[in-house]
């Protein structure tokens, strides 16, 4: 026996289904941007400032950085999984998803700060300020100056990364498109659908990070 | 955790799939890495022109490459190509995704590493005899190759944890065959642990070899 369904092709539905799954997307990247982000900072201005914070950091970096995003949110899932613990898929990308925008921020952020010349440093220490007013007047303006067009480059990727997050279970706008292909069988158009997604989303933003930097270079 | 007894034993038992999957990925990680290298050079030579048909072109390609996700590469190589009745494995697909990806990327980074070197080394190799494929492959690339090394090798371990894709396209790489060995017991814990372990030593492995390929060629 076989079931049919009655009107398998695209409906205008189908649309609000898509949009679903677009708001899925930049939900899941907004969220995972900004924890990320924030994580990143703390952990790029502790591997900064310390030594044995980023020897024993190091390793934790090498890993996110060496295995592939797709095995640790499956691998993340699968322990969860087994250890009992219920949870929220969504979070569960989230968490995954701003792990590996941490490791790549703070790395920016390292080398943002290791570019404020240490003459800046030494001298707004002698002119009185004490160690976190120098930071915070100083070294962060400056920091954040040479490291934003390359943070607006780890948001975008991470964007792109945020269509696999498919894989344990969260219908995002990859997802979405996916599900009604299988459905209607209109392969191509759903597909480069989800192509000028991405690229009306990317296209614009890293244009702009290109002039930044260009600026910056001046 | 609570109640939960691993059992490494079966990933033992399936580790030779896992081995051959983990060939695959390297296959595939540097052929589309070699695609990738040749295709990228021409593109920021192109780009590097500023005009023309060529430049438009390669931008496009440039701009499509970084601005979509990988997945919807390999998808469009997979599904897309074949919703046009063009038939092609999920080896192929992947390799093709990967090598367009990698061109793009490795074109961006090859733009940042022509400019670095001086515009008169071409003039200079062109005006001692060399030709200019001779002078670029003996003068230009070279030195391109030694400024850009990092971001070069990034690109590569990149390229090669993205390979993890194919599983999605059931191509039997390391993921997917992690994937297709887990799914007779449901240990998914176990399998995807080793596989994430093999994926960190292949990475190793990438960065050691580029670095010895790299310093006795080049002595970066």
């Amino acid at each position: 026996m076989q079931f049919v369904l009655s009107d398998p092709g695209l409906h205008w539905r189908d649309g609000w289904f898509l949009l679903q799954g677009a708001g899925h997307t930049l939900w899941v990247t907004l969220v995972a941007g900004l924890l990320g982000t924030l994580l990143g900072v703390v952990l790029g201005w502790l591997r900064f400032s310390s030594v044995l914070l980023r020897i024993i950091t190091a390793p934790y970096i090498d890993v996110v950085r060496s295995v592939p995003l797709i095995i640790q949110l499956v691998l993340a899932n699968s322990f969860l999984a087994l250890a009992g613990v219920g949870f929220d898929t969504f979070w569960l990308c989230v968490a995954v998803l701003s792990s590996s925008m941490a490791v790549v921020t703070a790395e920016v952020v390292r080398a943002g700060l290791a570019s404020v010349p240490q003459t800046f440093r030494r001298s707004a220490r002698s002119l009185g300020l004490s160690a976190r007013q120098e930071f915070f007047h100083i070294s962060a303006p400056l920091a954040v100056r040479t490291s934003f067009a390359a943070w607006v480059g780890l948001l975008l990727g991470l964007a792109k990364d945020s269509a696999l997050v498919s894989v344990v279970g969260y219908v995002e706008y990859m997802k979405s498109s996916q599900i009604l292909i299988t459905r209607t069988h209109e392969t191509l158009p759903l597909l480069v659908g989800v192509g000028v997604f991405y690229f009306v989303i990317c296209y614009p933003v890293s244009r702009y990070s290109a002039r930044l930097e260009r600026r910056m270079a001046l | 955790m609570f109640g939960y007894v691993f059992y490494w034993s079966l990933v033992w038992d399936a580790l030779p799939q896992l081995l051959a999957g983990a060939w695959l990925t390297l296959q595939i990680a540097v052929l589309s890495m070699l695609f990738g290298t040749v295709v990228g050079l021409a593109l920021a030579l192109y780009r590097q022109k500023g005009e023309g048909a060529g430049a438009r072109f390669a931008s496009a390609w440039v701009e499509l490459a970084r601005n979509t996700p990988v997945l919807f590469q390999i998808y469009m190589m997979y599904f897309g190509l074949g919703s046009v009745g063009i038939q092609v494995s999920s080896y192929a697909a992947v390799l093709i995704a990967l090598s367009f990806n990698n061109a793009g990327y490795l074109a961006e980074i090859f733009r940042g590493g022509l400019a670095a070197v001086h515009r008169q080394q071409l003039s200079a190799a062109r005006s001692l005899g060399l030709t200019k494929l001779q002078s670029y492959l003996h003068v230009i690339f070279p030195q391109l190759l030694r400024i850009v090394f990092y971001g070069y090798v990034t690109q590569a371990v990149w390229a090669m944890l993205n390979t993890s894709l194919g599983m999605l396209v059931g191509l039997h790489e390391l993921s997917g065959a992690a994937q297709s060995a887990q799914s007779i017991s449901f240990r998914s814990f176990e399998f995807f642990f080793v596989t994430a372990l093999i994926y960190y030593l292949i990475a190793k492995l990438m960065e050691l070899g580029a670095r010895v390929v790299f310093r006795r060629w080049l002595r970066v």
